[in-house]
């Protein structure tokens, strides 16, 4: 099948670089989980905010996505882009029966596997600190797949419309670490500005970091499907958005 | 049956028509060339042709079959090389070949086998396991034309395949085109070298403003828009405000005359009996030079000497 070989053709390249990303993966939440699980929980855990809950095991869930959300954003957005504007590859597989929807079926394939592999390590990292509570954990890696093709159809459509990499840190500054401070992740968004709360129910990392925290902990609200269902529907249309992106870029 | 066949093809960008109505035909085994000043339509043409660059108006028929809805079966049948390289420089040289084949559904070991023996055919079996980004120009060029070849197409696209490339792959690529044209591939080219045209192709048209201009052999070519021969006469550097006079003079010692900046060109068909009549009629150039009448030639009269951008 024509996406498998564009899925194939990711990971060889993704086997030049493997061995770097897969130590950052570990490194990062170790750092995480050390300074602001360890550091800020003390205080957090002190005060008695979350009642029997602490910190490093509220914090782990949320950081599980926002980690998966910046992975497959990151790797949709430079990488893409030189694609199109560098080597000019996407060009070549245009020339071959290879259609857009195999170029992005591959790609959306290949952040899969990285992100639950990045995912998978992070549960490691997890168990290390003492932050696994139920068997229902296994679950936050479907929602960490989940939210990172949720968000990696609008970077890829972003990455096929923008005329210079520039534009990415733009795009790193004003929406995705704003995303990752203010879904939740660090604290409930209840606790946000009132002007800013709403902002937080728009944006899809929210919806994986609550529906990544009942996974944690067993504990299921109704919500919980709802939220899978906006993720769902960022995905289809981040994939429709992203298709035609590609295909007006390829026109070019 | 031809292999291509467009009429009244066209493409629009916008404002701009690059290509505006032409008519071709490739025939089976041909080599078919495009050739035209900078920014003609040759590498919209191109596009159109490899099914990835969708035609504006006119018909066009690749293998039997209609780009617009047919456009992987085509792709499936062809090989392309871009004007400019599109190469994965992440990736090995072998590796280009092989990541490629699979696009077109052919197995990893077979993928191998091809990429092995293309390696050998374009001579790059010593760089096989070397990342492509340090290798110079026209290396990664002849591992284009290789990727080009790795689903063995009927129909090969060369947009300016040998540009940049010293004297000596310039003439590895002709005489690897060459023997894929004694296997019977197609070859459809665009280039800027003359020497290129006339050693391979068969047919060629040019194209100049978006449309074609000319049509023919290389020798029909020179036989319909050139002499025989031509005569370049250099005079000295204070004769030069006195060209378009002299040319005066020189009148009727050929079919044509024409007056460049530095030298006078005579277009005859017999270049010694023109030389004997130049000195004949009192003018002495500084320098004489008989030679045969060259595409080039026949290209700067058609398409005109000034920079069309
Ligand atoms: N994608 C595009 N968008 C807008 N204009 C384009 C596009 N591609 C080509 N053109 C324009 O179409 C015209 C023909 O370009 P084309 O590349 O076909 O010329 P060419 O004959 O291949 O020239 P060259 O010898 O320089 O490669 C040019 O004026 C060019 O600017
Ligand atoms: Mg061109």
């Amino acid at each position: 099948m024509r996406a498998w070989a564009c899925y194939h053709y990711e990971l060889i390249g993704y086997r030049r670089t493997w061995k770097g990303s897969v130590f950052s993966q570990f490194i990062v939440p170790v750092l995480f989980m050390l300074s602001i699980g360890l550091g800020v929980g003390t205080y957090v855990d002190r005060g008695g905010a979350l009642g029997a809950v602490d910190y490093v095991s509220y914090l782990a869930p949320g950081l599980l996505v926002s980690t998966a959300m910046q992975l497959a954003v990151g790797e949709s957005t430079f990488p893409v882009f030189s694609n199109f504007e560098w080597s000019r590859y996407y060009y070549a597989m245009q020339a071959t029966p290879v259609r857009v929807r195999d170029v992005l079926g591959g790609l959306l394939g290949f952040l899969l596997t990285r992100v639950l592999v990045g995912a998978g390590a992070f549960l490691l990292v997890m168990a290390v600190f003492g932050a696994v509570h139920s068997p229902w954990l296994l679950g936050t890696l479907p929602v960490a797949g989940l939210v990172g093709l949720a968000c990696a159809g609008p970077a890829i459509a972003f990455a096929a419309r923008v005329t210079s990499a520039a534009n990415f840190s733009l795009m790193f500054r004003f929406v995705l670490i704003p995303l990752s401070l203010f879904s939740g992740v660090f604290f409930p968004v209840e606790r946000l500005p009132g002007w800013l709360e709403p902002l937080a129910y728009v944006s899809p990392l929210w919806h994986a970091v609550e529906l990544s925290r009942q996974f944690a902990f067993g504990a299921f609200t109704n919500a919980a499907s709802w939220h899978a269902a906006y993720l769902l529907v960022w995905l289809v249309a981040g994939w429709f958005l992203a298709h035609s992106s590609f295909t007006r870029r390829l026109q070019k | 049956m031809a292999l291509i066949t467009a009429r009244g093809l066209q493409k629009r960008f916008g404002d701009l028509t690059a290509v505006k109505g032409i008519d071709v035909q490739v025939e089976p085994g041909e080599a078919f060339g495009f050739l035209g000043p900078n920014g003609a339509g040759k590498s919209s043409t191109m596009k159109m042709i490899g099914c990835v660059s969708p035609r504006t108006a006119g018909e066009l028929s690749i293998l039997g079959l209609d780009p617009a809805t047919h456009a992987a079966e085509i792709k499936a049948r062809l090989g392309v090389v871009p004007q400019t390289d599109n190469l994965d420089v992440e990736l090995s040289v072998l590796e280009n070949l092989t990541v490629y084949a699979r696009f077109f559904g052919i197995s990893r070991a077979e993928a191998r086998r091809r990429a092995l023996e293309l390696l050998e055919f374009v001579q790059l079996t010593e760089r096989a396991n070397d990342r492509v980004e340090p290798l110079s120009g026209g290396m990664k060029r002849r591992l284009t034309i290789a990727r080009a070849l790795i689903n063995e197409p009927e129909i090969v696209l060369l947009d300016e395949p040998t540009t940049g490339l010293d004297p000596q792959a310039r003439h590895l690529v002709w005489e690897r085109l060459f023997r894929l044209k004694q296997r019977g591939v197609t070859l459809v080219l665009t280039t800027h070298y003359m020497d290129e045209a006339e050693q391979l192709c068969d047919r060629l048209v040019v194209m100049d403003g978006g449309k074609i201009v000319a049509e023919g052999s290389p020798r029909e070519l020179i036989e319909r828009h050139s002499t025989r021969e031509v005569v370049e006469l250099r005079f000295s550097l204070n004769e030069m405000d006195e060209l378009g006079s002299i040319a005066e003079k020189l009148d009727g010692i050929a079919q044509r005359i024409e007056t460049l900046p530095d030298r006078l060109l005579l277009y005859a068909a017999d270049g010694d009996a023109a030389i004997a009549e130049v000195h004949a009629r009192g003018v002495v150039p500084a320098s004489v030079l008989a030679r045969r009448s060259t595409l080039e030639d026949v290209f700067l009269h058609i398409t005109g000497r000034t920079l069309v951008d």
